[in-house]
């Protein structure tokens, strides 16, 4: 299918839903409003909404706050999840002993969590940033653990037989693979830092995105809960973008990177 | 055989007496090889042909250092191998080579693990490359290249670092026909230039018969041993293609094979047992 004629059905889809929101939320069928505004809002409603805030430029302050938080969150999470994942992988008992604390601290549902943060860290961005590490740090510990785990045999003996002594071996081989690992699951770490951000501002916050839409839902305006809505999908779909652009760059040797995804 | 050693010049590759044992999961033990002997002489070619399961493979690993005999010794030019192998170049039946690296990088790396600086290392990784026909595809990672430019990457990056004993485990294995005969030719090209020793492992035994100075049959597992050792009296230089269309050739494969069919026929029936 050429390019232009994918993006035109693309844009097709969203017309349509859009057109079928419009429609039902304003025409009565058989006497009846199927989307009443007060609960969904109308699409003109919502647009101009996003508009005001653009325009206003309010939105800027709480965009950034967002992505900020965001980068932190999976800057920290992903050292951290490195660190432990190659400490884990070349140490098997250390592993084995904190096997069961893993798995326990990784069962648990990181909202619960955001209080806690909240009452440690306050009302700022390290709150949020400490629940995007929590989520960010356990994809990247699996996927580095994993990828240090299951370098071939074959290439290993192969990189004995070369001659690579231990340092050379982490280098060249055990790096390697581990960060494949890593950038096939960049996706969904970079996804979970953005998750942690907006969840956490949407628990408690002064700015940010899920402040916004907190903000907008605490006097039921639906509007602006789902102005937020479409700014923050907006927002993960750049950042989507320049990750796909990243793992192409990073993972040219790979047969095909973006069927790598998990 | 310590004594025989000292006396004339000590053999490449020296198993004595090599048993092979692995401790089962159950509880049992398994022999996959019984007591092998087996010399290989400097700048000798020698292929080791068994069926499926024999302990082939595990032979040349103890020979590599990657893993301990059970029982016997190894002697690498007289001297006992106690740990890696580090005279010998493997060549590997699956690819062995780093998905990350480029052709060159990847014929460059065993230079650079030895300390030769990056920019002499790539001189010579180019120039192998080129040896092994590929020399514009340096670029080029493993993925993007076909299973037999795969294993020509491989033979240099092997070859690059000169080791004396080259040790080859069914390397042309999953190639085809075609391009298997290619490699062969290929591979006695570069091994006529310094004559190392080779220890060949392949279940093909018009490859080995080919390719060898010796061939070297082995029993069906477990227990496997060494029951026949032949002498391949053809000239060199050799074409693959037409040195199997010489008579000596073919009075020479029925021999063995006569002696390798019953082998092969009690190793599929234990593997059927199973």
């Amino acid at each position: 299918m050429p390019r232009t004629h994918l993006i035109l059905l693309q844009s097709l889809v969203a017309v349509i839903a859009i057109a079928f929101w419009y429609a039902l939320s304003t025409y009565p069928v058989f006497g009846h409003i199927l989307l009443p505004p007060f609960f969904f809002s109308t699409p003109l409603d919502v647009a101009s909404q996003i508009v005001d805030w653009f325009s206003t430029g309010v939105i800027w302050k709480h965009l950034w706050v967002t992505l900020w938080e965001s980068i932190l969150a999976f800057l920290i999470g992903s050292i951290g999840g490195i660190l432990v994942g190659f400490w884990f992988a070349r140490q098997p008992r250390t592993a084995a002993v904190f096997d069961p604390y893993v798995k326990m601290v990784n069962a648990l549902p990181r909202v619960v969590l955001a209080p806690i943060f909240t009452l440690w860290l306050g009302l700022g961005i390290w709150s949020k940033v400490a629940l995007g590490v929590t989520l960010v740090f356990f994809i990247v510990f699996f996927n580095v653990y994993q990828g240090v785990k299951e370098v071939s045999p074959t290439v290993l003996a192969n990189a004995r037989m070369l001659g690579m002594s231990e340092r050379q071996l982490m280098r060249h081989v055990y790096w390697p693979s581990a960060l494949s690992w890593m950038f096939s699951s960049l996706h969904t770490s970079v996804g979970f830092a953005v998750v942690g951000a907006v969840v956490g501002e949407y628990l408690g916050s002064a700015a940010g995105l899920g402040y916004l839409i907190q903000q907008a839902e605490g006097v039921f305006d639906v509007a602006g809960v789902f102005a937020g809505m479409f700014v923050l999908a907006a927002f993960v779909i750049v950042i989507d973008t320049i990750v796909t652009l990243i793992e192409k760059r990073l993972l040219v040797w790979r047969p095909l990177a973006s069927d790598a995804r998990p | 055989m310590a004594e025989t050693a000292t006396a004339k010049p000590a053999s490449a590759v020296a198993l004595s007496d090599v048993s092979i044992g692995f401790r089962l999961a159950g509880g049992g033990s398994y022999t996959a090889v019984a007591g092998a002997t087996l010399h290989v002489a400097d700048g000798e070619f020698v292929s080791i042909v068994g069926p499926t399961g024999c302990g082939k493979s595990t032979l040349l690993n103890i020979a590599a250092g990657l893993m301990p005999p059970s029982a016997g010794r190894v002697d690498i030019f007289g001297a006992p191998l106690g740990a890696l192998n580090r005279q010998a170049g493997y060549l590997f039946q699956a690819d062995a080579l780093f998905p990350w690296k480029t052709a060159l990088q990847n014929v460059a790396i065993g230079l650079e693990t030895a300390g030769t600086p990056s920019t002499d290392a790539r001189t010579q990784a180019q120039t192998w490359l080129t040896r092994v026909g590929l020399g514009s595809f340096g670029d080029r990672y493993p993925h993007m290249l076909s299973g037999g430019q795969r294993k020509r990457v491989g033979l240099a990056q092997v070859l690059i670092r000169d080791p004396k004993i080259l040790l080859m485990d069914e390397p042309f294995g999953p190639l085809d026909a075609q391009t298997r005969q290619i490699m062969g030719n290929l591979l006695l090209d570069l091994w006529s230039a310094d004559r190392k020793a080779v220890l060949f492992v392949t279940h093909d035994l018009e490859e080995a018969i080919a390719l060898s100075d010796r061939v070297v049959i082995m029993s069906a597992g477990p227990a496997a041993r060494i029951i026949g050792d032949w002498r391949v009296p053809l000239a060199r230089p050799r074409d693959i293609g037409e040195i199997k269309l010489d008579h000596a050739f073919h009075e020479l494969h029925r021999d063995i094979w006569h002696m390798l069919k019953s082998e092969v026929i009690k190793g599929y029936a234990l593997m059927e047992g199973v």
